[in-house]
């Protein structure tokens, strides 16, 4: 599915997040199901979401280049295409 | 660069171990009105060691700490525990998630409500034959029934996608479709896992296991159904058929799961209840969290692996080499193929490790009901009170998805 880098996200209230030393790993209580981020960056990311008007702004205020956007934008679709987050109303 | 990774790199990561596991069995009693004649646990009767209400809320603040998502509750049969319910709630007002299996003899449909009103409670009803005839030849007359009213109190109740697990045995695997059937009839999800020769199993191994040609039986329906149908991630040892089941194709013994059991013995896995496989008690000094993270045994677990006599096998990257237990509890080596090796490499290490002489490691740990019966007739008229073998789940990585 295409990602809407500039619309607003959250991780979803129902997703618990574990820090590892490759990242993060994490687990949604309504489906079941385990997914993980791979690298501390984009774990930045993800917990941001909610305090950033864009998925953009949570990127570049982690410091996700643009020539690294495409490989974060990809993995933000994967967890939205798997509820770990979800769109929100900006505040 | 990339953020979202392989399975397969995935299951590298994992080999190595995470500080704290995904999800953990824990089995609360020995205790259990069934006595199934492949109960894992070798469950029966109560031990009176048996963690205390206090002792297993200590355990359940370390696995909050430690974030430890999910605890698969099992037994003997966990509900039959006075502190039964006040343990649940008291885990999931510390965020860990509880998937409970029971035989279904407590849910009542005052229970099922209140299972349904919770986002942190998953139940799995254990169910091994899709006939009251298959059923009860294994789990105990009335065991059927029992486990019937159960789903329907929790579909009255309108709980939603509960588990009805199934241990694979030779008798059922005839019945997939029929299981099938049963889950959606009933709003469930169906789970399907493998049949260990752990605990009791090791006595009815011969009997109920699948036969090779059933493996390839089971395989193709996995395969058809794909991740409408969960496993436990239990069947790695069949992907070496052909293309990877979904889920990790790995053993998590010790590296994302253990078990602790009614005593506060921390094991590897569910399927091996065995002193070689013990890493230590959660009343030791720093609890379970010392154990999970600098027992010597999980340490040794988290070495990578060698592969062995599998080594030189092109599917071993596949299976890798199948199940700790399932070798161990039919005497085969720990570095050589599964027992149900589906290349048939298991049969020939079967028949050499027949020939040793050498006999097939026991259970340590045995709290079957003295007065269970005997599995040969006798002509006396008595309820049969045999067993509910809460299958383990620990399925660590069950419905993985990479993100």
């Amino acid at each position: 599915m295409t990602f809407d880098l500039d619309h607003a996200w959250r991780v979803d209230p129902r997703v618990s997040m574990r820090p590892e030393p490759f990242g993060a790993l994490l687990y949604h209580f309504g489906t079941r199901r385990l997914s993980f981020l791979k690298n501390q960056r984009v774990l930045a990311v993800v917990r941001s979401l909610a305090d950033h008007p864009s998925a953009r702004a949570a990127c570049a205020a982690a410091g996700v280049t643009a020539a690294e956007l495409p490989a974060y934008t990809r993995a933000l679709a994967a967890l939205a295409d798997s509820n770990m987050i979800a769109e929100r109303t900006p505040a | 660069m990339t953020i979202t990774q392989s399975p397969g790199k995935l299951t590298d990561l994992f080999q190595l171990g995470l500080d704290a596991p995904i999800c953990l069995t824990w089995e609360l009693t020995y205790a259990c009105n069934l006595s199934c004649v492949h109960c894992l646990s070798s469950s029966g009767r109560r031990d009176p060691r048996e963690l205390t209400t206090r002792e297993c809320m200590d355990v359940i603040d370390t696995l909050q700490r430690m974030q430890v998502f999910y605890v698969n509750i099992g037994g003997g049969e966990p509900t039959v525990r006075p502190d039964f319910w006040e343990l649940v709630d008291y885990a999931t007002a510390h965020q860990v998630g509880v998937k409970f299996s029971t035989n279904g003899v407590k849910i009542t449909p005052e229970a099922a409500a209140r299972l349904a009103k919770s986002d942190y409670v998953d139940v799995q009803i254990s169910l091994d034959g899709a006939t009251a005839e298959v059923n009860d030849a294994v789990r105990g007359a009335g065991s059927y029934a029992t486990a019937m009213r159960a789903m329907g109190n929790l579909a009255d109740a309108g709980f939603r996608g509960f588990k009805l697990s199934v241990v694979m045995t030779r008798q059922n695997i005839p019945q997939l479709d029929e299981f099938k059937a049963i889950a959606d009839r009933f709003g469930a999800q169906l789970r399907l896992t493998r049949l260990r020769p752990s605990g009791r199993g090791a006595d009815t191994w011969d009997e109920l296991h699948p036969r090779p040609a059933q493996q390839k039986q089971l395989y193709d329906w996995l395969v058809a159904h794909g991740e409408q149908v969960l496993t436990g991630d239990s069947f790695f040892h069949l992907s070496a058929f052909g293309s990877a089941l979904p889920g990790l194709n790995l053993c998590g013994a010790g590296r994302v799961v253990c078990l602790i059991d009614p005593v506060g013995d921390v094991y590897a896995c569910p399927f091996a209840i065995h002193e070689n496989f013990l890493a230590g008690n959660v009343r030791d000094a720093g609890g379970f969290q010392a154990v999970w993270q600098t027992s010597d045994l999980f340490q040794d677990l988290r070495k990578p692996d060698t592969g062995g006599a599998c080594k030189s096998c092109g599917f071993y990257d596949s299976c890798r080499g199948g199940c700790m237990a399932a070798k161990f509890f039919t005497g085969l080596p720990m570095d050589g193929p599964d027992p149900e090796c589906v290349q048939g490499y298991g049969e020939t290490a079967l028949a050499e490790a027949l020939a040793s002489a050498a006999p097939a490691p026991r259970p340590s740990v045995d709290h079957s009901h003295r007065t269970a019966p005997s599995r040969t007739v006798v002509p006396v008229t008595i309820t049969p009170r045999r067993p509910p073998a809460h299958d383990c789940d620990e399925s660590p990585l069950a419905g993985f998805s990479a993100g």
